[in-house]
């Protein structure tokens, strides 16, 4: 499987990474090299392997119900790159 | 009196115990040290005057007890440090300062330690030559021209150059101990789960751990029991008994079966290496251990795997990167898409791009099955490899990394020649090992090499043990001189 031009810049569009047409041809490249490498897994047979989800070999904790903390608005707005009081701000979305 | 600073953590421990140095001019000398180093750039960020005023408290009112007592240490920029930046060696987290502390370091802290700075490493851990952070190449002390390994490069080199009487690092694919490997240090990637892995900053989740890195493995004991510990704040931290690593270490291997894996050798592979490893087994086998010929038969097929799971895990751990709720914003943009592609493309270097491309390719719709499900399978049969052998061996000795510290920009062209530096430590990530990474000698070029002992499940205590018999026995010496100063 080769990975062309236009491939990657729909993917790098899916990972929301603006890539200017300079940088495409040299991705490419890499890429390519990067996927030829990965592609030695097909050379194993694998139809009858569980795949692996966890290496604990214990299930997930859960906990109880209940508020722990919160009332730190103030924490979690304190490193946002616009500053508003009380709301992340973003660029307007709505006409 | 002798430079305290090149000095181990046990010794300077026990210094300050017995009142033979305060915290203060222990902090000292460290400051000065690093002050004369900028050169070797293994710093992000020094914090000097907190870690002078943490010094005076503690000479004030010292409690002895505790494992690191007024101990200054510097820790790698992947840990959220409450009120002190954390970079994790990315533009896009350049202005980002924590509202908390990770679990880790709040661990160390309470054990007596505090803060010295935050060490330079690989942009979000991605790269095996601190190549790739925003603020930097960082300088091995072996060599002016050489890497200190990656990820945690900072680390190694800080430590290797008496900088921090020890430090932490992370180990995804190899991170801790392939730059410990390359400085003539210790260092250790505990099994998944033993430390917690709150608040600091995600890579590949199912990988991540944190882990010491120190100057000898007695300190690397002190350091693992100081940090590990479980966390109701990690749903992936283990619920056990704490563990006393230092008082517990014996260097007994009589009757311990070694496993060595036939399969730890690659084309092009230095001759030296092959006749460390040879130096390994006879050390070990005339302590009265037993060598035992294993086969891990998926072992070439580790790396390939890593790339796929640990990019996946990475374009999803990395979506929050929005500069939205924290972190840097592109100015440019006409809308709220083209201010996250923006943000995207200027805070995040190259090889953390490739890997979000990588990822986002091998989860997208149509291609899932290829490649994740794939990867996710021949992941078990990695781990089964290991405890297949794990019924037969009490731990497996290989070589830590397939060559030693080489020059910055040897091989940044090619991102697979890099990738296959981690060929010997990924396979103990995809299994959720302990690992421990110990010097072991020098090359021809009198560059240092490590070998590795990987243990069961929650077996640390066996390869720290089976590790300091190896090292009183090695007679390793590293050959670093200060020509930085």
């Amino acid at each position: 499987m080769s990975l062309d031009k236009e491939k990657i810049k729909h993917v790098a569009k899916l990972a929301r990474i603006s890539v200017d047409d300079a940088k495409v041809e040299s991705l490419t490249k890499d890429l390519n090299s990067i996927f030829k490498f990965i592609e030695q897994l097909n050379e194993l047979k694998t139809d009858k392997v569980e795949p692996l989800t966890s290496i604990l070999n214990q299930s997930l904790r859960s906990r109880v119900d209940k508020i722990n903390d919160g009332k730190i608005r103030e924490k979690v707005l304190k490193n946002s790159p616009k500053e508003n009081e009380e709301f992340f701000v973003v660029p307007k979305v709505v006409e | 009196m002798s430079d305290i600073t090149t000095q181990n953590l046990k010794d300077i421990v026990d210094q300050v115990k017995s009142k033979k140095i305060s915290s203060v001019e222990l902090t000292q000398s460290y400051i000065k040290n690093i002050e004369k180093g900028k050169k070797l750039n293994a710093f992000v960020t020094t914090t000097f005057e907190q870690a002078l005023t943490s010094a005076k408290q503690f000479d004030t009112k010292p409690n002895f007890e505790q494992l690191l007592p007024g101990i200054p240490l510097a820790v790698k920029d992947l840990f959220c440090t409450v009120n002190t930046k954390t970079t994790a060696g990315s533009n896009i987290l350049n202005n980002f300062v924590p509202t908390y502390e990770s679990t880790v370091t709040k661990n160390l802290w309470d054990n007596g330690a505090f803060l010295l700075g935050k060490l330079n490493c690989d942009e979000f851990a991605m790269g095996s030559s601190n190549e790739t952070s925003f603020f930097g190449n960082v300088i091995n002390p072996v060599g002016d021209q050489l890497v200190p390994g990656g990820s945690s490069g900072g680390s190694s080199s800080a430590l290797a150059a008496d900088f921090t009487p020890a430090t932490i690092g992370t180990d995804t694919g190899g991170s801790i101990r392939q730059p410990a490997s390359f400085t003539g240090t210790v260092g250790l990637k505990p099994t998944y789960g033993l430390c917690s892995r709150w608040g600091i900053v995600a890579f590949a989740s199912s990988l991540d751990q944190a882990g010491p890195m120190t100057k000898t493995v007695s300190d690397c004991a002190i350091m693992l029991e100081a940090m590990a510990g479980f966390d109701e704040k990690d749903s992936t931290s283990i619920k056990k008994n704490k563990e006393h690593y230092s008082k517990n270490l014996k260097d007994n291997v009589k009757g311990l079966k070694i496993g060595i894996p036939k399969e730890y050798r690659v084309d092009n592979m230095p001759k030296e290496i092959d006749e460390l490893w040879e130096k390994g087994k006879k050390i070990l086998k005339d302590l009265g251990a037993q060598l035992i010929d294993i086969s891990l038969p998926h072992t070439k097929y580790a790396l390939p795997t890593y790339y796929i799971v640990a990019p996946a895990e990475a374009s999803s751990n990395l979506a929050r990167y929005d500069g939205v709720r924290y972190g840097y914003r592109s100015k440019k943009g006409k809308d709220l898409i083209e201010m996250y592609e923006n943000t995207r493309s200027e805070g995040f270097g190259d090889e953390v791009k490739r890997r979000i491309l990588i990822g986002t390719y091998v989860l997208s719709s149509g291609y899932y099955d290829a490649y994740y499900l794939k990867a996710q399978k021949v992941r078990q049969l990695i781990k089964k490899d290991f405890d297949d052998n794990f019924t037969k061996v009490d731990a497996i000795l290989t070589p830590s990394t397939p060559s030693s510290a080489f020059k910055i920009g040897e091989k940044t062209n090619d991102p697979v020649s890099m990738y296959l530096n981690d060929i010997f430590t990924v396979p103990v990530n995809l299994a959720g090992l302990p690992a421990i990474s110990v010097p072991a000698g020098l090359d021809k070029k009198g560059y240092p090499l490590g070998l590795q002992l990987i243990g069961k499940t929650l077996d640390e205590q066996k390869i720290l043990n089976i590790a300091y018999a190896f090292e009183k026995n090695c007679g390793y010496k590293n050959n670093i001189k200060k020509w930085w100063v």
